[in-house]
């Protein structure tokens, strides 16, 4: 198996990226592949509201799961992908892309050190597959 | 489905419409007629016009396409598809029972007081708990119920702090919905290797927020809980209620009852478990069992025995118990489901439930066993009354779990449940249950045995089955995409 998992994204462990220079928070590769399918996308959060690290802001639904998206880290939400909504297939398509969720102002850029590396989530990736 | 060889489309009511046929002639009025307000009054009626005939013959044809457990084997896991017996319509239909109202006076219904509470009898018996409702209308209602009975406790005791419950990754997925809509804040648990709840995060999730958990066992993967003990003191010692989720029931009957591992509240499946239909809309039923200090919360009213005659026959009545959480369900619950249920234990009784736990473990095991060379389980140990497997192999590649169930449809068979579990890749969660014959059970191992080389030799065919069913392969993602939910959304 081999996922897209570029090198300037920060990971977590329930498989959201964030861009550390635009703020951009999506799902990864990895995650769009087990879903499969994505029919639904909802952003539950709006323009302006502030989050914890760990606050649902999305939810994804496949044809085979639905799947909570979470906060990667604490901020403000300063953008909202508006027109994923009409669009659910970009999430198989692009996730690094045009599937952005939202784009956070980060309030404490430290929290950005306790995520993974594009090498430490490849790692997590693997382990999980066997 | 394929037995009967049916290939044509069926029209829509609407596609059979033919102006001025009618089903019903309605008689001249006897009563004045009185004209509606002007404003309520529309000028057209766009439904279709059809005759008796093309009514009955519309629904039939399409219960032809239809697959139940009266057609063939049916393994869809965590349900509990199994045979239900005729012998519990018989006594649904007793006029005695089937001609009754709820609002009766309760003298004149002695006889389905006694049905009711013969059954609350029977569960308290069967899961060694103290108290019954039978009000619950399924399986997730009575959890809903249940978390509302655990909250209910805790704030009698003015210990309002507690608002945690938690949930396995192994749960079935309602057990979070029904926390949430108890108001309840839900935290997973991971399981472990061997497919048992990680007791370490478990423990470590144990503190004085903590209003209970939410466990099935055996759980999904069809597993007994190998440290149910431990888990329960854990809850217990900070202070939490353990609720059970009886779903997978079948596997334990007669054999190991929550009363026993300590659990405070359980729901059951009459509808799973106690052979009543489902599948085909039931009405399901979800009784609700609880320890004693739980028993004031219970839903009311319950039927308890408030007297008896000089013959020393006891009178039933409606109770409420002392700090009830109030009604959960119009009237009393599924009352001719719960006939269906007390029959089914009672022909069987006894020795006949625990055989039912033994058969439903032993056709499990024996599908497992047969079927682990061939497809890959990951949690691979004695199995409770299912296992789950992966529909996939490296050297198949994008062959998934859908294609392999989409195929076994050709055979005649009901599917597996597809990607559940979610802690199991491409999961196909199998539950043969009692009510199958060895013979079956083989044809069900050669056909997924066939479909496994099929996979490597022609993949094709898995990806563009069923090809022996009315319909082929339906297009689930713009199913789900473009929803079209009625006709005039479509014409």
């Amino acid at each position: 198996m081999s996922w897209k998992i570029p090198e300037n994204l920060k990971y977590t462990k329930s498989d959201e990226w964030i861009d550390p220079q635009t703020g951009k928070v999506g799902i990864t590769d990895y995650a769009q592949s087990q879903l499969s399918d994505v029919v639904y996308v909802e952003i539950i959060v709006s323009e302006g509201e502030t989050v914890n690290k760990g606050d649902i802001i999305a939810t994804i639904e496949s044809v085979k799961a639905a799947a909570d998206v979470y906060a990667p880290v604490s901020g403000k939400v300063v953008e909202v992908n508006e027109g994923l909504a009409d669009t659910p297939e970009v999430v198989n398509s692009d996730p690094y892309g045009d599937a952005w969720l939202v784009r956070m102002e980060i309030s404490d850029p430290s929290e950005l050190d306790e995520l993974m590396d594009a090498d430490a989530y490849r790692k997590y990736c693997e382990e999980r597959e066997d | 489905m394929a037995q009967q060889d049916v290939k044509i489309r069926e029209p829509l009511l609407i596609e059979l419409s033919t102006p001025g046929r009618r089903g019903v002639r309605f008689p001249e009025p006897d009563v004045p007629q009185a004209d509606l307000p002007e404003d309520l009054v529309r000028s057209d009626l766009p439904l279709p016009e059809v005759s008796e005939v093309d009514v009955v013959r519309h629904y039939t044809r399409l219960s032809q396409y239809n697959h139940g457990v009266d057609i063939n084997f049916y393994p869809l896991g965590s349900c509990t598809m199994k045979y239900n017996p005729k012998v519990n319509e018989d006594m649904a239909r007793l006029p005695g029972f089937l001609n009754i109202h709820p609002l009766q006076p309760v003298e004149t219904v002695q006889g389905a007081l006694a049905v009711m509470y013969t059954l609350q009898e029977a569960l308290k018996e069967i899961t060694g708990m103290a108290g019954v409702s039978l009000q619950p209308a399924a399986g997730a209602h009575g959890e809903l119920t249940g978390v509302l009975i655990i909250r209910e406790y805790h704030r009698s005791r003015g210990d309002t702090k507690r608002n945690k419950i938690l949930v396995p990754d192994s749960a079935h997925g309602t057990n979070p919905a029904s926390s949430a809509m108890s108001g309840m804040r839900v935290v997973e648990i991971p399981s472990d290797k061997r497919g048992n709840i990680d007791l370490e995060k478990l423990k470590a999730e144990c503190d004085d927020t903590l209003a209970g958990l939410m466990i099935t066992n055996p759980n999904t993967l069809g597993l007994f809980e190998e440290h149910i003990e431990e888990v329960v003191q854990a809850v217990h010692e900070a202070g939490g209620l353990v609720y059970g989720d009886g779903a997978n029931l079948n596997a334990l009957l007669g054999i190991a009852r929550f009363g026993d591992m300590g659990f405070d509240v359980v729901h059951l499946n009459l509808h799973k478990t106690f052979s009543t239909p489902h599948g085909g809309g039931g009405p399901g039923s979800g009784p609700v069992a609880v320890a004693e200090h739980l028993v004031d919360f219970l839903p009311g009213p319950v039927v308890t025995i408030v007297d008896q005659d000089e013959e020393g026959t006891p009178i039933y009545g409606f109770t409420w118990p002392e700090k009830s959480i109030g009604r959960v369900k119009a009237f009393y619950g599924h009352f001719g489901v719960m006939v269906r249920a007390l029959t089914y234990i009672l022909m069987l009784g006894a020795d006949g439930l625990r055989q039912v736990a033994e058969d439903a473990v032993l056709n499990a095991n024996y599908l497992r066993v047969l079927l682990q060379d061939t497809y890959h389980i990951p949690y691979n140990r004695l199995c409770k009354h299912e296992f789950v497997a992966e529909g996939r192999w490296p050297d198949a590649p994008g062959i998934r779990a859908l294609d392999i169930s989409k195929r076994l449809m050709d055979f005649g068979f009901h599917p597996p449940t597809n990607y559940f579990p979610l802690i199991v890749h491409e999961a196909l969660m199998i539950e043969p249950t009692e009510t199958e014959s060895k013979a079956t059970l083989d044809a069900f191992i050669d056909a997924m045995k066939q479909i496994a080389r099929e996979a490597r030799e022609n993949p094709e065919l898995l990806r563009k089955a069923p090809h022996n069913t009315p319909f082929g392969r339906v297009d689930e993602v713009r199913a789900a995409r473009q929803l079209i939910l009625t006709w005039f959304d479509w014409a």
